[in-house]
């Protein structure tokens, strides 16, 4: 591939590095270098790596292969603090705050300042007054406990712990997803001032036009390998979504049925909640697999929450078979035909040190009790023709569900439900962390399950899997469907264009890029 | 100025409303009282309130870094028994030995006199705090959770209080019982100093009971340092997240077993004081159990989150005067002793209660279960 020639010795670069997780290839031998005074943008879909080349940087995870040098000599981070020793800070995406604590006390957690041995508050206060005025968000009150804050204020606390951190390379994780647009405004201002005084900054964003707006170079990752590194305006926002998805050879899929218009089985109308679901409406047939795409926390996971009745709060319409419902809690959802397969399974799907058999039937015991005893009988019974269904790879229905693989496990939790006879059907990225094999037969089984009446809604990081598996699929950014793809629309370019929003022909766009 | 005062009592509303509760308690007790507002009333409070407000004090520390403490009433009568032993007082010094299985061995004289008094009050600190430390040890490198490590060491401790006192026994200095168990004049009486404490000066402040003043010298000058070192915050950060306090660089192994030690010496001292109250020690197991169990109401009365990250040991402090002042009750209206046990669970329901109605502000409910 043709670099960009390095218009300076590099700050940071990275050789060689790869990087498994549990076998699965995260980072592929990547070379990777940036420049001080430089902001440089990282790209790639959900999974191409982006957030293990960071960790690697950051101290956070361990690189297999691989060596990394900074201001030329050759270093190894063992932890986060030992890379903020040499300069290297990193703001997650998942936020590193103590909720418990006060502003001031999470800005200066690493390094406080002290008089006679002991913290000094008021020095510590005044730090972070300065670093928050740094930003230009002096609003926020060094007092506040981190939990009484909202997001957006906690984003800001997390970028002003970085800049106390006197950072020689800053590194952005999507740490502008949760910011106000004036906020935004006034991190791009800090990030210029960074920059011109030589920090090397590295920004993840699924943004299009914020990594237009900033960035002075960009990276593409795929599939854990570095696919091109480019100068500012040297690609247009079509080759740089093209690079992301590049030729992959896609999985297979079963067929989907033609169909007509079914009646629908889930109708949701002006669906809200908490500022992270904004009017979505969206209907699901008997019969049919709906797709939730989008880039990942754009609000998928909050709708089949809402859903399953787990949030509360929500406003809105949510109608099952023409019957108006607004379940408030799990159990309620589960009695009127509603499944979720939820986020974690090993927290939220399963018992991880019950055995197989009670995980299986714990959702359905209603059905097989005769009054408050379980029939013993009738439950070995249904077990079987579970495990026989989903061929689910077991020892003994006794073993704990912890001894299973991954993709086992995920089948006894869909396997669960399915005992249920559930109506609708939600998946929260049922695949993930599963192997091929048994992804295809996820698959199937969905298609099996739609096709005797079911209505699925299915959410998933993995745009190929959505586009072979659904009959359509609503693209969600910000909180909002903003568009739904069906039959040709359903190509990967479309998903991408929308989840970044920057399809000019989306109603509504926010920021579109090429304006 | 005004929002930074709103947002500290927003903050402490446990600690404010134990203070609350333990103040409106405590004046409608000296109220009923017949002699209230004496003395003599506060002298006979502060001696029984000391003990518990300690215990309570030992349990918040590793309860801020989400952990009970199971062993502080053990340590507490651990430290009893050793004292019975090394406050005698005795001029000539003490002379102790160990008997184990018929075997004699003498371990020389233990100095008397104020020199040895003294000695033996550091000694017997010392053991709290090392009984403290060896819990946070087994804690963090045995990586045992702290509920089941210190119900096993609080049995090691018992164990180790009873080989020291198969029966209740010893004795301590008679001038030490009466100089801490007294009022400030009293102590100066006996010490012979401001004039045997008749002094004019003196007299403003002649009527405090020793006990709170020991006290407010304990919570001044250990655990406001401990709260505002980078240890005592790291307690607090562990409690909270430990996992982004391990992002962040903070030692936690260190912090934790910092706050076992911490809850051994509050415990050691209690147990000094029970025993020179006292002038005995006595292994007595369902005492260390009892008090054990009001520790913990007496953190959560105080505003301390079990789940660990909030409060503090002044709101204990205030946790333990309120579970006291409750049985102080039951005695002046001559209540039933039976019926008090029932009366502090009604209490502690509803102290916590309080604490517990942000649950009902949570959006998503899934986060009621992390």
């Amino acid at each position: 591939m043709p670099d960009a020639p390095p218009s300076q010795p590099a700050f940071l670069t990275l050789s060689g590095i790869s990087k498994r997780y549990a076998g699965v290839r995260a980072l592929e031998g990547v070379d990777f270098a940036c420049e001080r005074g430089k902001i440089h943008a990282v790209l790639g879909e959900n999974g191409a790596g982006k957030s293990t080349l960071i960790k690697i940087i950051a101290g956070v995870v361990q690189p297999d292969t691989g060596t990394m040098r900074l201001g030329g000599s050759d270093v190894s981070f063992a932890t986060p603090s030992a890379a903020n020793a040499a300069g290297v800070v990193c703001i997650f995406q998942e936020l590193s705050l103590m909720p418990d604590l006060s502003v001031a006390d999470n800005i200066s957690i690493a390094s406080p300042p002290r008089r006679f041995g002991l913290i000094d508050a008021r020095a510590q206060r005044r730090r972070a007054e300065q670093l928050l005025a740094e930003i230009g968000c002096e609003d926020v009150n060094p007092l506040m406990r981190m939990r009484d804050l909202p997001l957006s204020r906690r984003q800001v606390v997390e970028i002003a712990k970085a800049l106390g951190k006197k950072p020689q390379l800053l590194i952005l994780d999507e740490a502008t997803s949760a910011l106000t647009s004036a906020d935004v405004e006034k991190v791009y201002a800090m990030l210029a001032r960074l920059k011109a005084e030589g920090v090397a900054i590295l920004y993840i964003s699924h943004r299009m036009h914020e990594v237009e707006a900033l960035a002075d170079r960009a990276s593409v990752f795929r599939n854990g390998r570095h696919i091109e590194t480019f100068d500012k305006g040297r690609r247009s926002t079509a080759d740089i979504v093209q690079l992301m998805i590049g030729r992959d050879i896609a999985a297979q899929y079963p067929r989907k049925p033609a169909r007509g218009s079914p009646k629908p089985v889930l109708a949701i109308d002006h669906l809200s909640w908490d500022k992270r679901l904004d009017r979505i409406s969206l209907r699901i047939g008997a019969g049919e697999i709906v797709g939730l795409g989008g880039l990942d926390g754009q609000g998928q996971k909050s709708l089949l929450l809402a859903l399953f009745g787990v949030l509360r709060g929500v406003s809105g319409q949510v109608t099952v078979e023409g019957r108006e419902v607004r379940p408030g809690s799990p159990a309620a959802a589960k009695s009127v035909g509603i499944a979720l397969v939820p986020e974690d399974r090993k927290t939220e799907g399963l018992m991880l040190p019950m055995s197989i058999a009670d995980n299986l039937v714990i959702a359905s015991l209603d059905a097989i009790s005769r009054g408050p005893l379980v029939d013993r009988a009738r439950e070995a019974d249904a077990i079987k023709r579970a495990i026989a269904r989903l061929q689910i790879k077991i020892g003994a229905p006794g073993d704990a569900v912890a001894t299973l693989s991954g993709g086992n496990q995920q089948k006894v939790v869909l396997a669960k439900w399915l005992m249920t006879n559930p109506r609708i059907i939600l998946l929260n990225d049922p695949t993930r962390g599963i192997d091929v094999g048994t992804k295809q037969e996820l698959y199937r089984l969905m298609r099996e399950l739609a096709d005797q009446g079911a209505a699925i809604l299915f959410y998933s990081t993995d745009y190929d899997e959505l586009i072979g598996c659904c009959d359509r699929v609503a693209i969600m950014y910000d909180g909002r469907i903003v568009r739904e793809l069906q039959g040709d629309e359903l190509t990967e370019t479309n998903i991408i264009a929308s989840a970044l929003n920057i399809d000019a022909a989306t109603p509504g766009a926010v920021g579109a890029a090429h304006a | 100025m005004l929002d930074d005062i709103a947002i500290r009592i927003r903050q402490n509303i446990g600690l404010v409303t134990a203070v609350l509760l333990f103040s409106i308690l405590y004046l409608l007790y000296n109220l009923a009282h017949p002699k209230g507002f004496s003395s003599a009333v506060l002298v006979q409070n502060g001696d029984e309130i000391f003990a518990l407000a300690m215990l309570a004090m030992a349990q918040t520390v590793p309860v801020l870094a989400s952990g009970l403490d199971l062993s502080v009433g053990a340590v507490m009568t651990m430290v009893g028994c050793f004292a019975s032993y090394l406050l005698t007082g005795v001029a000539g010094g003490t002379p102790l030995h160990l008997e184990i299985f018929g075997l004699h061995v003498g371990l020389g004289t233990f100095p008397g006199g104020v020199g040895g008094i003294l000695l033996g009050i550091v000694v017997c600190l010392a053991t709290g705090a090392l009984a403290g430390f060896v819990n946070g040890c087994v804690v963090v490198y045995g990586r045992i959770q702290p509920i089941i490590a210190t119900l096993a060491t609080g049995a090691i401790y018992i164990g180790i209080a009873l080989f020291l006192r198969p029966t209740p026994g010893g004795k301590i200095d008679e001038d030490l019982n009466w100089a801490l168990t007294n009022s400030l004049g009293d102590f100066a009486a006996t010490l012979h100093i401001f004039d045997d404490g008749a002094a004019s000066w003196f007299a403003p402040v002649a009527w405090i009971p020793v006990p709170f003043v020991l006290l407010v010298l304990i919570a001044l000058l250990v655990w406001v340092p401990f709260r505002r070192s980078v240890l005592g915050r790291a307690v607090y950060a562990v409690g909270s997240a430990e996992g982004a306090a391990y992002m962040s660089g903070l030692p936690i192994e260190r912090a934790k077993i910092a706050a076992f030690t911490l809850a051994g010496f509050f415990a050691g001292c209690g147990g000094l004081f029970l025993a020179i109250q006292t002038s005995s020690g006595n292994a007595d197991i369902p005492q260390a159990g009892a008090y054990t169990l009001n520790s913990i109401a007496s953190v959560v009365i105080g505003g301390t989150s079990l789940l660990g990250g909030t409060g503090s040991a002044i709101g204990s402090i205030f946790g333990a005067m309120v579970l006291r002042v409750i049985s102080f009750f039951f005695r002046i209206f001559d209540i039933a002793p039976l019926l008090q046990p029932l009366f502090e669970g009604l209490i502690l329901l509803a102290a916590v209660s309080i604490g517990a109605l942000g649950v009902l502000r949570v959006k998503n409910t899934l986060e009621l279960f992390r």
